[in-house]
């Protein structure tokens, strides 16, 4: 029997980046927050200081500052016809914990969608014909446009000190930057991040063939920054221990380095780490819900009460809790009816390994970062013309120097062996003069009709709960679009000098134990319409209208960037919702 | 000696240490006075010394390991680096017993792209492994065991063993050797307080600078070599006082 703890204002479900930022927005406002995390506390200069930080074993390859999968995992299938079964170690994408969540250990590759993206499917609609794309393909409109979500775009920027070159100001396309990006009205906050060697290269190659190559948006910063709420970042040192690993250096945009040191000194913030939440409560309407039940480390049950219910974990958490919660109408992809579980997809990535003469070129790949890149953007979303090509979406490419860590990243070129004398040869002669990009070819994947999330019939979890079940394979038009982009890719490298370039395309089926990004998205969709997403336009559950589900679970697909740029300036826009509308006339933000 | 008066004894040297260092203060000279993360660094590993391997499956390992990453003029091999220290270390710890993974039943076969399904861990993998191998070469090498053939010998076992045509009894010889493929690369290369790149040897080897940690001078020099050698999270050799 749950303990019932005396109510609050609002209760926010996960302490990552969105569960941060609402959790500062909400208690502007005068709200009493409680947010429950259900991993550790984890503090930048205590838990990985620079001093052990830098242990590529423990962290990438022993996966230290991940979820455990015991703690709970997903049970994976490429088709519907397969029977499921659990990922029992990480491997395409690795589920944060812990207070920062996600924002603890990403590269801090800091984008925003392209303004066609968020209208996408009216926009390919109407350039191409509703018969170009595939009947099987489930893409559909965000509700919300670039105008509307820019100064949110600002917002996270000037909170996390991104380093970039703009590209496009208030309409006016500027030298150096993306001349691709939506009109952004200022400049990023600090300049972008000094290049390595092969970024200059990357940069000339791109240019020969003429492309208009930029440096990566980085929230790693060029140089010491104060943000608008006061906390302090100190500059990037390029140590090479950024993606996998947390910054103990303070140089690494963070919920850390950003926003906690503010919000935990208000008197009407409260956190409570290692604490579950198993349910979202509801009243006996179904419509309305009173809080959250959770367990905390001790496996006490408690239940917490509240007015409003923020969710905010990660993509395929929030959609579990919908589905045990009983809260919309589960996706059925036979009837194709129903909401939550829908449009599920992640993204389609490769890479290209180019080898350069040992004698002439010396890389240093371990003077690295995270989001230290050089990229060109001709080719992501629909900045070309799809006619010819025969597929829809793209992605950004780019030489991305993230790391020279040696169990990683230690490449020899293609054909030799896996070990003995001429592999120890082969390792030593090449580790200077490869180029191996952190971030290669950055590929959207779009929403299909047989790719979703529902609970599996037979693997729980230690609280005896259904896992998620993954169904998930490539679908042909996003293999045709990673093949148009490896090879363009590829070609920037040999326009570089490199002596051999390695493509490693990405190939069908779906591998759940191959990396390619965290990127999941969707399952519990933004959209216009309640037959066809589980929230609106604000982010505001249909069904339950004083629940708010932020996160890149809102995605109705998926775009060729990283996310985290678009699901904070999403948790800005529904904060400013809530906070302008919703908290004077609580209710429905809208009418289907 | 009991808990209790270990305890006591150890509790007393404490007192005496910290009592000690006040009264005489440190004479500094040479050396800059300095331990390395003293909750993390490991005393360094003694060769023989085995924690989880027997005294049989010791030297089995490091003489995998060996053939895996022979020794040549400029870096030690396998053996010598202290892979199978490594190796041992692990298997001992959380990574032997998949500690942390989704170990629940039912264990079913899966496809490949679904990863691994099995309930067998590292730890059991080696140790039902070794004798396999061992009584593999015993059956096939004239009743020699894996640590009496020649390197050549060796070798044509273990690309047995990768391409599947070396059938092990009891396990399956592929997976043997892809694990330790894997563990003795990542012993090469992770840190030395594992265990293994003992000297930084691999790191040296590559040019890789280790845990170093500000490369601000040297982002924008390009196509120039990096001069410093190597770091590790437990410091360097020749940053401790001689004899220390």
């Amino acid at each position: 029997m749950a303990l019932r703890l005396p109510p609050k204002d609002a209760v926010i479900i996960g302490l990552g980046w969105t569960g941060s930022i609402l959790a500062n927005e909400l208690t502007d406002a005068g709200l009493d927050v409680v947010a429950i995390e259900r991993g550790p506390w984890r503090s930048a200069a205590t838990d990985y200081p620079p001093n052990r930080a830098q242990d590529e074993l423990r962290y990438r390859i022993r996966h230290g500052l991940f979820l455990q999968p015991d703690q709970t995992t997903f049970t994976f299938r490429n088709k519907m016809a397969e029977t499921a079964l659990p990922i029992r170690n990480w491997g395409a994408f690795m589920p944060p914990n812990g207070v920062g969540g996600g924002g603890v250990h990403w590269n801090a590759e800091t984008w925003r969608f392209l303004p066609s993206d968020f209208v996408l499917r009216t926009h390919l609609t109407q350039r191409y014909g509703a018969r170009f794309l595939p009947a099987d393909m489930t893409i559909q409109d965000w509700g919300v446009t670039y105008p509307e979500l820019e100064p949110h775009f600002d917002q996270f920027e000037y909170l996390c000190g991104t380093s970039g070159t703009a590209g496009n100001l208030m309409g006016q396309i500027q030298p150096g930057g993306n001349p691709f990006e939506g009109p952004r009205s200022r400049p990023y906050p600090n300049p972008a991040q000094q290049q390595p060697f092969s970024h200059t290269l990357f940069a000339a190659g791109a240019r020969k063939l003429g492309y208009k190559p930029f440096p990566q948006p980085s929230g790693n910063m060029s140089q010491a920054y104060t943000n608008p709420l006061g906390v302090r970042l100190g500059p990037c040192t390029y140590c090479g221990f950024c993606e996998w690993f947390g910054c103990g250096n303070y140089s690494k945009a963070s919920p850390q380095t950003t926003v906690l040191p503010v919000l935990v000194r208000k008197s009407n913030f409260t956190a409570r780490d290692q604490c579950e939440v198993t349910r979202i409560n509801l009243d006996g309407s179904g419509k309305h819900a009173t809080g959250v039940t959770y367990v905390d480390a001790a496996g006490k049950e408690w239940e917490q009460p509240a007015e409003l219910v923020i969710l905010a974990a990660y993509t395929i958490f929030n959609v579990q809790l919908l589905l045990l919660s009983g809260i919309g109408t589960p996706y059925d992809p036979v009837a194709n009816k129903g909401v939550v579980g829908r449009n599920f997809t992640h993204q389609t990535i490769s890479d290209v390994v180019s080898f350069f003469d040992k004698s002439k070129f010396i890389f240093n790949p371990f003077i690295a970062s995270g989001a230290i890149g050089m990229c060109i953007d001709e080719f992501n979303g629909d900045n070309f013309d799809h006619g010819p090509h025969g597929f829809v979406g793209g992605g950004y490419m780019g030489q991305v120097q993230t790391n020279g860590r040696p169990i990683e990243t230690t490449p020899v070129p293609p054909g030799t062996p896996r070990w003995g004398g001429q592999w120890k040869q082969a390792v030593r002669d090449n580790y200077q003069s490869t180029l191996v990009p952190g971030t290669g070819v950055h590929g959207s994947m779009y929403s299909y009709r047989d790719v979703y999330l529902d609970l599996d019939p037979t693997y729980r979890d230690r609280f005896g709960r259904p896992l998620v079940r993954i169904t998930m394979d490539f679908h042909p038009n996003e293999l045709k679009q990673n093949a148009f982009l490896t090879d363009r890719f590829a070609e920037i490298f040999q326009a570089m000098g490199a002596q051999q370039v390695e493509k490693q395309y990405r190939k069908a089926p779906y591998d759940i134990t191959d990396y390619q990004t965290t990127h999941l998205c969707g399952g519990a969709v933004m959209g216009t319409d309640p037959g066809t997403s589980a929230i609106n336009r604000y982010l505001q559950s249909w069904d339950v209208p004083n629940l708010f589900i932020m996160g890149a679970s809102a995605f109705p697909q998926n775009a060729g960037y990283n996310p985290t740029g678009t699901l904070a300036a999403l948790a800005y826009w529904s904060a400013a919702a809530i906070r302008t509308r919703y908290l004077k006339s609580p209710g429905p933000l809208m009418h289907a | 000696m009991t808990n209790l008066r270990r305890r006591d004894v150890l509790t007393g040297t404490a007192l005496v240490l910290l009592e000690g260092s006040v009264a005489r203060g440190a004479v500094v000279a040479g050396h800059l006075p300095w331990e390395a993360a003293p909750e993390r660094a490991a005393p360094p590993p003694q060769p023989g010394h085995w924690v989880f391997f027997t005294a049989a499956e010791g030297p089995m390992v490091e003489a995998l390991a060996e053939r895996m990453i022979p020794p040549d003029p400029h870096t030690p091999g396998g053996k010598d680096a202290g892979c199978a220290v490594f190796i041992d270390r692990q298997l001992a710890g959380p990574y032997g017993s998949n500690e942390g993974w989704y170990n629940r039943p039912p264990f079913r076969k899966g496809i490949k792209q679904q990863g691994p399904q099995s309930p067998t861990t590292p730890a059991e993998l080696y140790r039902q492994g070794l004798p396999a191998l061992e009584h593999y070469c015993r059956a096939h090498y004239g009743g020699k065991g894996w640590m009496d053939l020649s390197a050549a010998q060796q070798d044509a076992v273990l690309h047995g063993l990768e391409d599947g045509s070396a059938m092990l009894e009891g396990i399956d010889g592929k997976t043997l050797f892809e694990a330790v493929l894997k563990d003795v690369q990542q012993g090469f290369f992770a840190d030395p307080i594992y265990g293994g790149n003992r000297d930084m040897c691999a790191w040296k080897m590559i040019g890789f600078p280790g845990a170093r940690y500000d490369y601000r001078d040297w982002v924008g020099r390009h196509n120039e070599r990096y001069p410093y050698p190597p770091v590790s999270i437990a410091g360097r050799p020749d940053w401790n006082p001689k004899g220390g």
